[in-house]
């Protein structure tokens, strides 16, 4: 999960770390408060979860809170790169004599955490790594050993951080590797780590990535999803605890394991190119045990996406038989009648695996006229695609 | 002998008496496994039946390892549990650690590996998030279906549970001598290139399938490997070329970042070294076919 700058400010401060004192507002009345709160002159910012805002007119300086009022009335509402802003963060303003650089992240080749700093900060890192490698230090951090002061100050100095700063950068390091797993964060970048005209530093923005596997010992992860930019058919999927990802083409897909779906999406795709360029309208993967219930809670899901013209069931019957799937598919669709849903939409099953033949009988004695059934991924992708494009 | 796990392996399993642990250990010893015994330190001393097999509950993987010689454990425990139980395993330097739990927070799969490193790699992890590995007629560690095919000469490795499976149904005439579920988590025990490391140096294996998908560069790593150091023929599958940027699909670390991760670059670097990739599971299915046909 991504948060928004104002979420990773109020995390760095809870964690005691250096930010700019500020609140995060919905309308113009709440900056209002917030400016009259911090007194002085004020910075308003966009919070979306995309880069270039600054460009796009999303920051802004407010003399005092009135002005306040005005840039927040301007900026709420805005679109930044498809994005609508629905918050503005408020803080006071820092007089920035330098930019530095600092980060840790999941580093998966090598299995481990990466901490990322440099004294070239404000831009993109990545574009420093490529244009001045000597000015960017990528140091690997133990997962057991982390980061204490004898490693943060090994970083900062083959960093080149100046001597001024280097006991505060230290302290901010070490601050900030207590936060990255104290919250099991993925990512914790700063960017600009700055000094203030004062000699003090400051965490200027945040971006931050938390680990949802790590929900179970974070209960207060939950208040920082952003319910409103949650599609709703994803939102209503994960409330029955299903693995659905919207998507913006017109073949509804449910199938079993995660691999298999992402595989059968781009199957779909394939197909599509021949059939009136359809795409796959979602991912939904209900997992290796495939029952009734969940079949048909995934069903319901899919069908209610009005973009969807056909749904391809792809099962591979591994631990689960498919006989037990064809039925859960028999009885899902029954479920969705007593639910007072009108099906109307085709389904191409394809089952294979254990008990393949089982479960073919099974769908081919039911006689469901809305039920196709095809016996390679290869071919239910085709007759998926082609029905969307004939329904579209 | 296949790779990593024979007939002769003798397998513990961690969360044995738990639900998903009790179905599975009842699935291992079906598939002719030798299953040898359980850990659960609230029922150490305890029997379990299945079906007829009594297997005995130890307290610790080092109790039970002592009684039983048992060097392969496979891990049921709950993802709150996950990290203590591969550090139990990891301290009683059993062989092979197979982790079959899904939802083990990142932190904790970095913490125990980087255990695991600094106690000298005596233990090889797979998983976490993994159907396990599977040497069919020989053994089974973990929760890949037994009877979908029989042994033969194929290895595969791969990060997707239900496409490992569709791929041993769709070549088990010609059969496989082990295959590798290594697991869709963003760090994992053992790699794409620890497994073909080992088949390369595996007398029983002749040829290798190999299932990538969307997420970090493991594939590309892994490319590079296959150009130094494999000389058997590899077939690639590379699954999640249409999907979009920034949201995980299914698998924690299937997760396009920025034009990181892509599927067309992972088949890209597969293809630069000489591997063949397949468009489908079906056409890469047929690739191996005709390598394995001598056409």
């Amino acid at each position: 999960m991504d948060l928004y700058e104002y979420q990773g400010r109020d995390l760095f401060e809870r964690h005691g770390l250096p930010v700019l004192a500020g609140g995060v507002a919905t309308t113009p009345e709440e900056a209002r408060a917030i400016a009259e709160r911090l007194g002085g002159r004020v910075v308003v910012k966009a919070q979306v979860k995309v880069g270039g805002r600054g460009k796009a007119g999303g920051v802004k300086l407010a003399e005092g809170p009135n002005e306040a009022v005005a840039r927040a009335t301007d900026i709420l509402g805005m679109d930044i790169k498809g994005h609508t802003v629905h918050k503005v963060m408020i803080t006071v303003t820092a007089d920035v004599a330098e930019e530095y650089y600092f980060s840790y992240l999941l580093d998966r080749a090598n299995r481990t955490f990466l901490c990322i700093a440099s004294v070239a900060g404000g831009m993109d890192i990545e574009q420093v790594a490529a244009e001045t490698p000597d000015k960017v230090v990528k140091a690997p951090i133990d997962a057991v050993k982390g980061v204490d002061e004898a490693k943060a100050r090994e970083i900062v100095t083959a960093a080149g951080f100046p001597a001024e700063v280097a006991d505060q950068v230290v302290e901010i390091a070490v601050g900030l590797w207590q936060a990255f797993v104290a919250e099991d964060a993925t990512l914790v970048e700063v960017n600009p780590l700055a000094k203030n005209g004062d000699g003090r530093m400051l965490l200027l923005d945040a971006k931050i990535s938390l680990d949802e596997n790590a929900a179970f010992r974070h209960p207060d992860h939950e208040a920082l999803v952003d319910q409103a930019a949650v599609d709703p058919l994803e939102q209503a999927a994960k409330a029955k605890d299903l693995n659905y990802v919207k998507l913006d083409g017109e073949v509804g897909i449910i199938g079993n394991g995660a691999g298999l779906v992402m595989s059968t999406l781009d199957v779909v795709a394939y197909a599509g190119e021949r059939h009136g360029n359809v795409k796959p309208a979602n991912f939904l993967d209900i997992g290796g045990g495939a029952s009734a219930a969940v079949m048909a809670n995934g069903l319901e899901i899919v069908l209610s996406d009005p973009a969807v013209k056909s749904v391809f069931v792809n099962v591979f019957g591994g631990i689960t038989a498919c006989d037990e799937v064809a039925n859960g598919i028999i009885q899902a669709l029954a479920l969705l009648e007593q639910r007072g849903e009108q099906v109307t939409k085709p389904l191409v099953v394809r089952l294979d695996g254990n008990n393949a033949e089982a479960g073919r009988a099974i769908l081919d004695s039911a006689n469901n006229p809305l039920v196709q059934r095809v016996d390679t991924m290869d071919g239910a992708a085709e007759r998926a695609a082609e029905l969307a494009a004939a329904g579209v | 002998m296949a790779i990593w796990l024979t007939k002769d392996s003798k397998v513990i399993v961690q969360g044995m008496t738990g639900s998903e642990g009790s179905k599975h250990t009842r699935r291992m010893l079906a598939a002719g496994t030798n299953v040898v015994g359980g850990v659960n330190p609230r029922k150490a001393g305890q029997t379990v039946d299945f079906d007829g097999t009594e297997l005995p509950v130890f307290a610790s993987v080092a109790d039970a390892m002592a009684e039983t010689g048992a060097d392969v454990t496979v891990i049921f425990v709950p993802p709150q549990f996950t990290k203590a139980a591969v550090v139990e395993a990891i301290d009683a330097a059993i062989g092979l650690a197979v982790v079959i739990t899904e939802g083990v927070p990142v932190h904790d799969t970095a913490s125990f590996w980087a255990y695991n490193v600094a106690q000298g790699e005596r233990t090889r992890i797979i998983g976490p998030n993994c159907p396990g590995i599977a040497s069919p007629g020989a053994s089974n560690a973990g929760i890949i279906p037994a009877d979908i095919t029989g042994s033969g000469r194929i290895g595969l490795v791969s990060k997707s549970g239900t496409l490992t499976y569709q791929m041993m149904y769709e070549l088990r005439d010609i059969g496989f001598s082990t295959c590798v579920g290594i697991g869709g988590d963003p760090i994992i025990g053992t790699t794409h290139i620890d497994a073909l490391a080992a088949f390369e140096a595996d007398p029983e294996t002749d040829a290798i399938v190999m299932i990538g998908e969307i997420g970090g560069d493991a594939e590309e790593r892994a490319a590079e490997f296959i150009k130094t150091n494999v000389t058997k023929p590899v077939v690639g599958y590379i699954a999640g070329f249409t999907a979009p940027p920034g949201k995980t699909m299914g698998h924690a670390g299937a997760i396009i970042s920025g034009s990181a991760g892509t599927a067309e670059a992972k088949q890209a670097a597969l293809e630069a070294v000489g591997v063949k990739v397949g468009k489908t599971p079906t056409e890469t299915a047929k690739l191996m076919r005709e390598i394995m046909s001598g056409s």
